[in-house]
């Protein structure tokens, strides 16, 4: 035991360590414990006041047990008591109990603070050294309301102990960072920024710190700092390795203080001043140009140390990335390291380069060294490096080399780690689809990556190989080819399945005329891996049957047998059974003409960024992926583009019916295909994420926040400590949600506050209004709090509740995104059919009328774009079609409820052409599986032919849009529309479905638009 | 103006090979069930890696930079954007300053004298920044507290 050898620690101490250390079990160990906690508490309990040693030993024992992981539920007070003791040990071992058990204690805070204050007042150094240890290492709100007036001053004054001012400047960034609005900016900034100019280099590397944080959030207050500190640089790194004396770390001045500087510099641009850049950019190269010199020492920490100030140097010529010079000669430097034999090095040089490759001063210089990065992916035995290494083939890709990239990317991933595999896959699917100038390099490229790592290929990246492959003609037929000849393969990954059976469907026709690939042979191929998917693939499958139907009359009896057969129609999976049942039915009632139209190839789809690359930036984070400049020019081509009308809110005429919720969108839909667009409409808006969201929000709070899009009442929050549910109620453009707050520990919840965050310009067209609540919430308990809404004016985002509270000694902070979404204050109007079209042709009024005419962005098929009309871009329900869906659909309510009989052949149309996207959607599968309840209890009850029909053709959409309730009554008043009519009727009237009922008109408000076009405009 | 990160250790934790703490220093709020999460995973992802791996490692979203010492890890957390080369050296010069002050510094030194070692830890380093980096000025403000023994 050499430390009790020494003879300055506290024997008894050192025995009970001894003890516990000798102590053969666990149960052994726990019987020492607490055999010495009953000690330690009929101590502090006895009669006879203990000394100020005894107590010191008594503290730190209970510190140690509580090191070793046992609870301390005593002895704060007497800690509290050693804080004023006058000697040094004693006060040491209290401040230490206390920043190790920080205890919330109100009564002992005050105590602490009070010692707190009487140690920096003390003019004693080590005394005001521990006190400040303590406030920083504590950094409680309290202490920073006690201390953030005092310690700038301790920090500046002219007689402070250099020590003191190490500490003060860096107990104040503590404060700083833990509660910015309680550390005033003022005079003292200014003699802080002159602290760089101190003769002690502690005193400097300590205010450094304290000012680079302050710098980033005031980047004005602290401009000075910049010439400071270059000039403090220049004269670390012009000294001789011997100047700084105790400064030099194996040779090298300074090399800590080195680092913190330029990473100070890093919080600005360029300086302005010629001077002062020029004598930066010296600084800089003779950085670099130390690190051609010879090494001053053979030891590691050497090369080390010296090399963490290049690392940030080179950042700080990137960051600044202005002077191309110093850039390539980064890059040569990088170079060299990348084949140094220290693997520290090559990792980091392969880390550094990332950054290099966008900056384009330096992108080719990084290219020259793809050799030796392929040669890292191959041979470096730590997978950081070599996932270091894919980073950097990643984001030196460009058109030259994308090829060579790929192949190598590819070939890697047959022995990839697992845990990197998915995040390759994206990577290549990205490359290849970004730098294909051969779609069927693509393709294939695509087809190699499920083939090689297919349980790594995410949904995104077999989505967008069918988004790519439908938007591009050329491509169609080379890829029915590829999918049907990889579908050979005697065991092939589901996900092959799937875009194989996608493609097939939509161009399968492309290959049939080849016997080797005959309609027949294209089915039995399909359908030989049926039995091995899974559900959503058969699903999946079940569609690309039907749409055989349609392509191939000549296999409809073989498919109409499969569709009939047990296995599917009394299929145990509802979605599965109601497609069987659906297709079927739809196969055999529909005449060609409606299944040529309900199944028609899928249009294009809008282009937009990358799902792909918004997966890889949700997994890495935005900024390592490197292709900001791609990002930012994906980003601004918005192709979703011009802004729609808003629709009205239906408030003025309406009254409150049983379908109030009609608007209650049931199925948010997944939208995988990437962030909704910016610019996007209202409707569209409430599921995009609030990026501008005060504070960060909680993770999975996401989808609890769909899903209350329709609905009112349930849990929106719930973590290991606190579970957050509401109940609310909308009436017209009022509301009221009751916000439950549950303690799910047993211990209480101090300083509770939950705080409704509007952004700007929420806050004009959303009112809220509560009450603060109790800043207690005990253990087990449940608080409630009533927010009163009252919605001014239309709105997009949703209000953010952040919560706040105290739980055991740590700070709790929480964000959810509030379900108040525009959709809870709408409302139906009904109207008979003359007194909407009456209202209609009063809206001529000069403002009511919007007319406006744009270039196409793309060329304008006349189908693609009735279809379009109808149904904004209809392939893509994730976006603005949804809200068009949804207008359609309210205005289809109003116009078949009040047409007695027959019903509005035009309804039915636009049903239709509703439902064709349902069926032939990649995500109609997600979307429809959410509300198949109600479809089935119908169809099970009555059958007849059309109804059948309608309903196949009605409900999937009116499931999948609407909530459950609300499905299930429009279905039933569809049903008696289409039950009315006699079989075959209004199905075959011919030019039923291709008329147009292009720009429904919203109901409602006085402040309504009217779109030019006719409501109905029948080709008949 | 992109912002960096702030800058800022997460947590000191030195531990034997065992997976013994033999001490811990956090710098951010974590409670006591992480605390015990983050030392059990920090023990996983350290002790798998030999030589000729790096002394970084990726760890959640910050990086773990070590270095080991016959049977013990020194482990720093920093945030990604750190410099790892300067966090390496850092606590290389804190063993050093650890083996002055402890006469060869041994694991027992760290288990017996636990309440010394987070005076030094202080000295060197302060709400997650790196306080003073002289061995010098450490050492003689520690023999200095030792005299007021």
């Amino acid at each position: 035991m050499p430390a009790v050898s020494k003879g300055d620690g506290m024997r008894g101490l050192a025995v009970f360590i001894s003890d516990i250390r000798n102590c053969k079990s666990k149960e052994a160990e726990i019987k020492r414990i607490n055999k010495e906690l009953a000690n330690i508490r009929s101590k502090f309990k006895g009669d006879k006041a203990l000394d100020g040693y005894s107590k010191k030993k008594y503290v730190c024992k209970l510190l140690f047990i509580f090191l070793l992981g046992h609870d301390i539920d005593f002895g704060h007070m007497e800690a509290v008591n050693l804080l004023s003791s006058n000697r040094y040990t004693e006060k040491q071992i209290g401040y230490l109990f206390i920043s190790v058990l920080v205890n919330s204690n109100s009564e002992l805070i005050r105590l602490i603070n009070n010692a707190i204050k009487n140690d920096l007042a003390s003019r004693n150094p080590t005394f005001m050294g521990l006190a400040l240890h303590c406030i920083a290492n504590v950094g409680s709100r309290e202490m920073a309301e006690a201390f953030a007036g005092e310690i700038p001053k301790i920090l500046v004054a002219g007689d402070t102990m250099d020590s003191v001012k190490q500490s003060a400047a860096l107990c104040l960034l503590r404060l700083y960072r833990a509660s910015p609005d309680l550390v005033p900016m003022g005079d003292w900034t200014s003699r802080v920024v002159h602290l760089l100019n101190d003769q002690h280099l502690g005193v400097v590397t300590a205010a450094t710190s304290l000012i680079t944080t302050l710098a980033q959030k005031n980047p004005e207050e602290f401009k000075t700092s910049v010439s400071l500190a270059v000039s403090r640089l220049s004269r670390i790194v012009t000294s001789a390795s011997t100047d700084l004396q105790d400064y030099t770390y194996y040779f090298v001045p300074a090399p800590w203080l080195s680092v913190k500087l330029l990473r100070l510099l890093q919080c600005y641009p360029p300086p302005e001043d010629p001077a002062v850049r020029g004598r930066l950019t010296e600084c800089l190269e003779t950085i670099l140009n130390k690190a051609q010199e010879p090494p001053k020492s053979k030891k590691v920490q050497h090369s080390n140390a010296k090399n963490a100030v290049l690392f940030e140097a080179i950042s700080l010529i990137i960051h600044h990335d202005s002077e191309p010079n110093l850039l390539v000669r980064a890059c040569n430097q990088l170079g060299q390291f990348l084949q140094h034999r220290e693997t520290n090095l090559r990792y980091l040089a392969l880390e550094s380069m990332c950054t290099l490759a966008s900056s384009e001063f330096s992108h080719e210089a990084v290219k020259t060294h793809i050799d030796t990065v392929i040669n890292a992916l191959k041979t470096e035995r730590d997978v950081s490096v070599r996932q270091r290494a894919v980073d950097l083939l990643y984001a030196m890709c460009d058109r030259s080399n994308a090829q060579q990239i790929v192949a190598e990317m590819l070939s890697y991933l047959e022995t990839a780690d697992y845990s990197i595999r998915e995040e390759i896959v994206l990577k290549v699917a990205i490359l290849a689809e970004k730098y294909a100038v051969d779609y069927t390099w693509y393709v294939d490229t695509i087809l190699n990556l499920i083939r090689i790592a297919g349980d790594y290929v995410s949904e995104e990246v077999w989505y967008r190989v069918i988004q790519i492959v439908i938007n591009r003609d050329d491509v169609q037929g080379y890829a029915a080819k590829t999918v049907f000849e990889a579908l050979q393969a005697p065991a092939c990954h589901e996900n092959l399945v799937k875009v194989g059976g996608y493609i097939l469907g939509e161009f399968g026709n492309l290959i049939a005329g080849d016997p080797r690939s005959s309609p027949l042979i294209q089915f039995d191929l399909l359908h030989s891996k049926f039995h091995l998917c899974s559900v959503p693939t058969r699903a999946l499958l079940l569609s690309t049957y039907i749409k055989f139907v349609n392509l191939f009359p000549e296999v409809k009896t073989t498919i109409q047998d499969v569709l009939r057969s047990d296995s599917q129609l009394k299929n145990a999976d509802v979605e599965l059974q109601q497609r069987a049942v659906e297709y079927l039915r739809l196969s055999s009632v529909a005449s060609t003409d409606i299944l040529a139209t309900v199944l028609e190839e899928m249009p294009p789809f809008p282009e937009r960024e990358s799902s792909i690359l918004a997966k890889l930036k949700k997994k890495k984070g935005p900024s390592t992926v490197t292709d900001l400049e791609e990002a930012k020019r994906e980003r601004s081509v918005d192709v979703n583009g011009a802004p729609e009308p808003a629709p009205a809110s239906a408030s003025a005429a309406s009254t409150p019916s049983p379908s109030a919720d009609l608007l209650g969108l049931g199925a948010a839909p997944p939208a995988p295909t990437g962030p909704p667009p910016s610019a996007g409409g209202l409707l569209v808006d409430v599921f995009s994420d609030s990026a501008s969201a005060v504070a960060p929000l909680a993770p999975g709070s996401e989808d609890n926040f769909a899903r209350f899009v329709c609905k009112n009442n349930g849990v929106l929050f719930e973590n290991q400590l606190l579970q957050i549910g509401l109940k609310s109620e909308f009436r017209q453009n009022l509301g009221r949600m009751f916000i439950f707050y549950g303690n799910k520990t047993s211990t209480q919840f101090l300083n509770f506050t939950p705080t409704l965050i509007c952004a700007d310009d929420l806050q004009a067209n959303l009112n809220l209004q509560t009450k603060p609540v109790d800043p207690t919430v005990d253990g087990g308990a449940q608080v409630q709090q009533v927010v009163n809404i009252e919605c001014v004016s239309d709105f997009t985002e949703a209000p953010v509740l952040n919560i706040q509270f105290r739980y055991g000694g740590t700070f709790q902070n929480v964000s959810v995104k509030l379900p108040i979404t525009l959709n809870k204050f709408f409302q139906p109007t009904e109207m008979a059919s003359q007194d909407f079209f009456q209202r209609w042709k009063q809206l001529s009024n000069p403002q009511q009328e919007v007319q406006s005419i744009f270039k196409a962005k793309h060329p304008m098929d006349t189908e693609i774009t009735k279809a379009k009309l109808l149904l904004g871009r209809s392939s893509d329900l994730g976006q603005h079609s949804l809200k068009k869906l949804i207008l359609t659909l309210q205005t289809l309510w109003a116009l078949a409820s009040s047409t007695p009989k027959p019903p509005r052949l035009d309804a039915c149309c636009v049903w239709s052409r509703i439902c064709k996207l349902r069926c032939t959607g990649s995500r109609c599968a997600q979307a429809r599986t959410l509300f198949p309840r109600g479809y089935v209890t119908y169809c099970r009850s009555s059958f007849n032919p059309m109804q059948a029909v309608g309903l196949c053709v009605l409900f999937p959409c009116v499931s999948a849009t609407l909530g459950d309730h609300t499905a299930h009554s429009t279905m039933e008043h569809l049903s008696t529309c289409t039950s009315s009519l006699g079989p075959g009727r209004g199905w075959d009237t011919k030019g039923l479905l291709t008329g147009t009922t292009a720009g429904l008109p919203v109901q409602g408000g006085p402040g309504s638009m009217k779109s030019r076009q006719p409501v109905v405009q029948s080709t008949n | 103006m992109p912002l960096l990160v702030l800058p800022q250790i997460r947590f000191i934790l030195i531990q034997n090979r065992a997976g013994k703490t033999r001490l811990a220093k956090w710098y951010m709020q974590f409670d006591d069930d992480e605390k015990q999460k983050l030392i059990e995973e920090v023990h996983a992802v350290v002790t798998v890696r030999d030589a000729k791996h790096t002394n970084f490692v990726e760890f959640r979203n910050f990086k773990i930079i070590y270095r080991r010492y016959a049977g013990l890890y020194f482990c720093i957390c920093v945030d990604v954007s750190d410099n790892n080369l300067a966090y390496l050296e850092a606590i290389h010069n804190f063993v050093e300053v650890l083996n002055e002050y402890f006469h060869n510094v041994c694991e027992l030194d760290l288990v017996f004298n636990f309440y010394k070692v987070y005076t030094v830890v202080d000295e060197m380093f302060l709400a997650g920044e790196i306080r003073e980096t002289s061995q010098t000025k450490v050492l003689k403000q520690l023999l200095m507290l030792q005299s007021l023994e």
